[in-house]
């Protein structure tokens, strides 16, 4: 039973913020749980209040009204276990890449912070570029180290906001590939926003998609394509079904 | 390339002295055309031997000396009150609203104005100047505290809360690297400033220190002594210039490296 218990759950989550004319009411009854090493992305219009979510799981904003449940303990703030990468890099401009990753074990007193920092840089693809600062790497590059320091505290749960929405076309892609290949390693569960439907469909075991404000979930989709995934998968016929729904949740 | 690159920077390096040294011609040229007397405009030669007098017998060495006491003095506890206003102004936006219009004011009052007012009250000591120093060099300091302390950027805040820093590591961490180059700019200002509260309450009320090397040199009609503390002064206060720009190359290399600033000459 324990162990068939969702990472995370959350239950008739509402979230609003004060604005000029009282309240702005974001999100409305979201419900939904996720299961141990699931890949989960949302999609939804601009404004719909993903990253409102994200920062929700993340403890960094209290829900208005309902709870979330994070390995069976209710989210009262930000707590261990979970890994959180922003749209821009968001990376310390003074801080070498590998200090940049160490930073959270660096945080907790973590006498082998710099030996798995290195690791983890390894681990993304950076070889050689341990010294080197934010400013010195381009934009792809600075969200790998984006993604290992999200990943060196061993989170359980990594939340990714629209981690690669400034990047273009290609790097983007590559940036996907990279980010399947690392969550098949480490099997983490992860939760996505995007709003690249495509990006979604090739990375997610399952997509959510949110209305327009105040949202709540209009559509759950499990993502049945077979893993590993090649790039290739985005021109099968089932990719393009899926695409379509997705496409018409979104737009009205 | 990097062959270019040196010999533009020893240009500059030369371009320094070589401006000093057509300003003394100029300077002997009209002492020379228009034969002033010394007493108002003394030779370059005049001040020169003036100069070597006051080292000799330790004058400059002895007034010098107190006037750099007063103008660290002042400066350490003017930075240190102004960075803690400041850091906790910027923690706290009401009262930075509430306050923000005052420290404003206060700045309309000459310093200039209260110098005489502070020396009646403190004496004509080490004191007075001290807080004069501290005074002037408050106001920079404490704006651009609260100007870096603001642009630390929101998400970076957030970082480190969903890392669960404590109030402490976030300081260290993030909020003094990020606030460190607008303070150091405010440094900058403020070590400058610093030297002249020191000579406007020496001039004010005083018995030693460069600022009363300067009075006694126009009482005396020794011009050439007056030249020589006023050299002094700039002297004093481009060799703090230079001590902060040099504490920023240590603590704000990683800036440099991208955007090297104007205002520190000279290679890494
Ligand atoms: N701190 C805040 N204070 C007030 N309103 C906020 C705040 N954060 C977000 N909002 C409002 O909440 C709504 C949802 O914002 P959110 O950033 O979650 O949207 P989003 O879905 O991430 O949009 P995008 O795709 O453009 O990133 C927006 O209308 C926004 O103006
Ligand atoms: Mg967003």
């Amino acid at each position: 039973m324990v162990s068939n218990a969702p990472l995370l759950s959350v239950e008739k989550v509402s979230a609003s913020f004060a604005d000029r004319n009282g309240q702005l009411a974001v999100l409305r009854n979201v419900s939904f749980s996720v299961p141990r090493g699931q890949f989960v992305c949302v999609l939804g219009p601009s404004g719909a209040g993903k990253s409102t979510l994200l920062r929700l799981l993340a403890g960094l904003l209290p829900a208005s009204r309902g709870r979330i449940l994070f390995a069976g303990q209710a989210v009262q703030g930000p707590q261990a276990g979970v890994g959180l990468v922003f749209q821009d890099a968001n990376l310390m401009p003074w801080r070498t890449a590998l200090d940049n990753v160490a930073l959270p074990l660096e945080l907790r007193n973590d006498p082998d912070a710099i030996d798995r920092a290195w690791d983890m840089l390894n681990l993304v693809g950076l070889r050689g570029f341990e010294q080197a600062l934010p400013s010195e790497l381009s934009g792809g590059m600075a969200q790998r180290v984006a993604i290992g320091r999200a990943l060196v505290q061993d989170p359980q749960l990594l939340l990714l906001d629209e981690p690669f929405g400034s990047l273009d076309a290609l790097t983007r892609e590559k940036m996907g590939e990279e980010l399947l290949r690392i969550w098949e390693l480490e099997h983490k569960t992860v939760v996505m926003v995007t709003h690249d439907i495509h990006e979604a469909l090739y990375l997610a075991d399952r997509v959510l998609v949110l209305g327009r404000r105040p949202a709540s979930i209009k559509l759950d989709m499990q993502v049945k394509l077979a893993r590993p995934r090649k790039l290739a998968v985005r021109y099968s016929p089932a990719f393009g079904r899926m695409a379509a729904r997705l496409r018409a949740a979104i737009e009205n | 390339m990097k062959n270019t690159q040196d010999h533009s920077e020893r240009l500059t390096w030369l371009l320094g002295p070589a401006v000093a040294a057509l300003a003394l011609l100029a300077w002997e040229l009209v002492v020379r055309v228009t034969q002033l007397p010394a007493f108002i405009l003394p030779a370059p030669g005049a001040v020169w031997g003036r100069l070597l007098i006051a080292v000799q017998d330790g004058t400059l060495l002895r007034h010098g000396l107190v006037t750099l006491q007063e103008v660290l003095l002042g400066l350490a506890i003017g930075v240190l009150a102004a960075a803690l206003l400041g850091y906790w102004l910027a923690r706290s936006p009401r009262w930075e609203r509430l306050l923000a219009p005052f420290v404003v004011a206060s700045q309309s009052v000459p310093i200039v104005a209260i110098a005489p007012l502070l020396v009646i009250w403190f004496g004509p000591g080490l004191l007075s100047k001290t807080l004069i120093c501290a005074l002037i060099v408050f106001f920079p300091i404490l704006i651009n505290t609260i100007v870096g302390l603001h642009s630390v950027p929101q998400e970076l805040r957030d970082l480190m809360r969903s890392l669960q820093a404590s109030r402490a590591q976030t300081f260290r961490l993030l909020e003094l690297p990020a606030a460190l180059p607008v303070f150091m700019g405010g440094l900058r200002i403020g070590a400058t400033l610093s030297v002249i509260g020191a000579v406007v309450g020496e001039l004010v009320g005083a018995d030693r220190g460069l600022g009363f090397l300067i009075n006694v040199g126009r009482g005396q009609y020794d011009t050439a002594l007056v030249f020589v503390a006023v050299f002094a002064l700039v002297a004093l206060a481009l060799s703090l210039y230079g001590l902060v720009v040099l504490a920023e190359r240590r603590w704000l290399w990683w800036q440099q490296k991208s955007n090297p600033s104007s205002f520190s000459y000279g290679e890494q």
